[in-house]
C-alpha cells in the first residue's frame, strides 16, 4: 500500500521535474534559436556598406541602411527626451507623496497604458502629430514612441525608490532636509542605478517598436535631415524589405534584425554589469 | 498619580521643557500627558519596556513624527523657551540632531556624508575643516582620515554609527536625541559612544532611549522611566537606580518586567 503511494509519488516528482525542465529548456532555446537564425541569416548581409551605404534603387543589390540606423538612434532620442523625463517624475511621485487612492488610480492607468496596444498608439500619434500637419515626420515617430517608455519607467522608478530604505530618508530629514531635497540629494542617488537600468531597459523595448513607427515617422530611402520629415528606421525597414520579392532585400532585413536584436541585448547587458557593479559596493 | 516627583536641576539650565504633552497616532494615543525638564549638558536616559512610547516622545522633540500621517501632537514643547511646533521645522533640525538605532549613512563617501548637513543648510564656509572638527569630535577621525573619499558602507557598524553622530554634529546642534543607538552594535563599540557621549557634554545636551538599563546607569545624569506612554519616574540616574520612589520603576529596574 505505501510502497505504491511512494512508487506513484516518485513517479510524479519525476514527471513534473522533466515537465518543468523541458518548459525552461524551451524558453532558453527560443532566444538561441531566433539568435542562431538571424546570425545565419543576417550576418553574411552585414558588411561595412550596410553600415554606411544608403539604401539602393530597387533592382540594384548591394546598399545599405545608414539611415535606418541613425534614424532609429534620432526616434529613440526623441522618446527618451519626451517619455524618460515624464515617467521619472511621475515615478517620484507615485513612490514619494502621492496618497493612497490618488496612488492606485494612477497606478492602475499606467498598468493599462502600458497594455495598450502598440498600433493603437499609433494612431493616437497619428491623429494628434500627423494629421494636423499634414505629414509624416520624425517628431511624431518619437511623439509615439515616447508615450510608450512613460508607463515602464514610471514603474521601475515607483519600485526602486520604494526599494531605499526609509531610515534614508529619516536621516536627511533630521539633519533639516525639505522633503524635495531629501529626494533630490540622497533618495533618487541611492536607487540612481535601478532607475536608470529601468529606463535603459524601456527605450530598448521601443527600439524593436513598428506598428507605431508605420504612419508616424513612416520611412524614407534617403537621409532624413531636421526633425520634420518622414524618417527610415530598423524595424520598419525589416517591415518594408522582408515582404519584398527581392532575395538581396529578405537577406538585408535579417541584418537589419541581427544588429536590432543585438542592440536590445547589449542595452540588457550593460544594465546587468552596471547593476552588479553598484550592488557590490553597497552590500560592503 | 502620575505626576513626577520634584527634581533639582541646581546647577543646570533647562533646555527642552515639555509640559502636558500627549502624542496620537490616528486614534490611538501613544503619549499621556508628559511633563519632562531636560537639563543643558547632560545626558537624558529614557528607559521602559518596548512600546512605552518613548521612541515616540523622543521623535516629538525634533518633529520626526510631522511625517507620520495623522499623527497629532498636543501639549507645550519649550526649547530654550520656545515653542517648537511653532518653530520653522528646518531650524528646529538643525539645532536639534538626531541618531537612529540603525547606522544610516548615506551612499555617498565619508566626506559628503559628514558635509551633508552643511551644505543643506547653505554653509559657506570651508568645508574641510568642519569635516575633520565633526569627525574629531564623534571620535572617528583617527579612523578614517586617509579614507575620506571612500564610500560610507565601506565601514563597519560601529563606525557607521559614529559617522551618523559626526554628521548629526556637523552642523552644531545645541540638542543631540540618540533613539537606541547602541542597540546593533557590539559591547566593545557601544563603550566607545558612551565615552563619546561623556565628551559631547561640554557642547550638547543629549537625550538618549535605550533599552539597556546598564547602559542608562552608565552613561546618562537624568534618567526618565515610562510605561504605556505614561512618565511614571524622572529623577537623578544615581537616585532611580538605587532608591526607585514608585513600585513600577522598582519591578522593572530589577528586571521583574520588561
Amino acid at each position: 500500500m505505501s510502497q505504491v503511494r511512494l512508487m506513484w509519488r516518485k513517479s510524479l516528482n519525476a514527471v513534473m521535474l522533466t515537465l518543468t525542465g523541458v518548459a525552461a529548456f524551451g524558453v532558453v532555446s527560443i532566444l538561441f534559436l531566433i539568435l542562431g537564425y538571424l546570425i545565419w541569416n543576417g550576418g553574411r548581409s552585414l558588411n561595412w556598406d550596410f553600415f554606411t551605404q544608403l539604401p539602393k534603387p530597387v533592382g540594384e543589390s548591394g546598399g545599405g541602411m545608414a539611415n535606418a540606423i541613425v534614424g532609429s538612434l534620432k526616434l529613440l532620442l526623441l522618446a527618451a527626451l519626451i517619455g524618460l523625463p515624464v515617467g521619472l517624475i511621475a515615478g517620484v511621485y507615485l513612490a514619494e507623496f502621492g496618497g493612497r487612492t490618488f496612488s492606485f488610480v494612477i497606478r492602475y492607468t499606467t498598468d493599462l497604458l502600458n497594455g495598450v496596444p502598440s498600433i493603437v498608439i499609433g494612431i493616437f500619434a497619428y491623429s494628434l502629430a500627423v494629421l494636423p500637419v499634414k505629414h509624416f515626420s520624425t517628431l511624431a515617430g518619437g511623439f509615439a514612441l515616447g508615450m510608450m517608455v512613460v508607463p515602464i519607467t514610471v514603474r521601475a522608478t515607483e519600485e526602486f525608490l520604494r526599494a531605499v530604505p526609509g531610515s534614508l530618508r529619516e536621516g536627511a530629514m533630521a539633519l533639516g532636509a525639505s522633503k524635495w531635497r531629501t529626494i533630490a540629494t540622497v533618495v533618487l542617488p541611492a536607487a540612481s542605478g535601478g532607475i536608470i537600468t529601468g529606463m535603459l531597459l524601456s527605450l530598448a523595448r521601443v527600439a524593436g517598436e513598428t506598428a507605431p513607427l508605420l504612419f508616424t515617422a513612416f520611412s524614407n530611402r534617403f537621409w532624413s535631415p531636421g526633425w520634420n520629415q518622414p524618417i527610415a528606421s530598423l524595424p520598419v525597414m525589416i517591415y518594408t524589405y522582408a515582404i519584398a520579392p527581392y532575395d538581396d532585400w529578405h537577406r538585408q532585413a535579417w541584418a537589419a534584425g541581427l544588429i536590432l536584436l543585438s542592440l536590445v541585448l547589449l542595452a540588457n547587458l550593460g544594465c546587468r554589469l552596471v547593476l552588479s557593479g553598484r550592488g557590490a559596493t553597497r552590500s560592503n | 498619580m502620575e505626576t513626577t516627583p520634584a527634581v533639582s536641576h541646581k546647577e543646570a539650565p533647562v533646555r527642552f521643557s515639555i509640559s502636558n504633552l500627549n502624542f496620537f497616532y490616528g486614534a490611538k494615543q501613544a503619549v499621556f500627558n508628559l511633563n519632562l525638564k531636560i537639563p543643558a549638558n547632560k545626558v537624558t536616559a529614557l528607559i521602559g519596556p518596548s512600546g512605552c512610547g518613548k521612541s515616540t516622545f523622543l521623535r516629538t522633540l525634533n518633529r520626526m513624527n510631522d511625517t507620520i500621517r495623522h499623527s497629532r501632537v498636543q501639549g507645550d514643547i519649550l526649547l530654550d523657551g520656545h515653542d517648537i511646533l511653532q518653530m520653522d521645522v528646518v531650524k528646529l533640525r538643525r539645532r536639534v540632531g538626531m541618531v537612529f538605532q540603525r547606522p544610516n549613512p548615506f551612499p555617498k563617501s565619508i566626506y559628503d556624508n559628514v558635509a551633508y548637513g552643511l551644505r543643506i543648510n547653505g554653509y559657506s564656509g570651508r568645508l574641510d575643516d568642519l569635516v575633520e572638527k565633526s569627525l574629531k569630535r564623534a571620535a572617528l577621525w583617527e579612523e578614517v582620515k586617509d579614507a575620506l573619499h571612500k564610500s560610507a558602507f565601506a565601514l563597519s557598524g560601529g563606525q557607521q554609527q559614529r559617522l551618523c553622530i559626526a554628521r548629526a554634529l556637523a552642523v552644531d546642534p545645541e540638542v543631540l536625541l540618540l533613539d537606541e543607538p547602541c542597540s546593533a552594535l557590539d559591547p566593545v563599540t557601544t563603550a566607545k559612544i558612551e565615552e563619546l557621549m561623556f565628551h559631547l557634554k561640554d557642547s550638547c545636551t543629549m537625550a538618549i532611549v535605550t533599552h539597556n538599563m546598564q547602559q542608562a546607569a552608565r552613561a546618562s545624569d537624568f534618567t526618565a522611566f515610562m510605561l504605556d506612554g505614561k512618565l511614571i519616574e524622572h529623577n537623578e540616574t544615581s537616585k532611580l537606580f538605587t532608591t526607585p520612589q514608585d513600585p513600577r520603576t522598582e519591578a522593572y529596574i530589577t528586571g521583574r518586567f520588561g
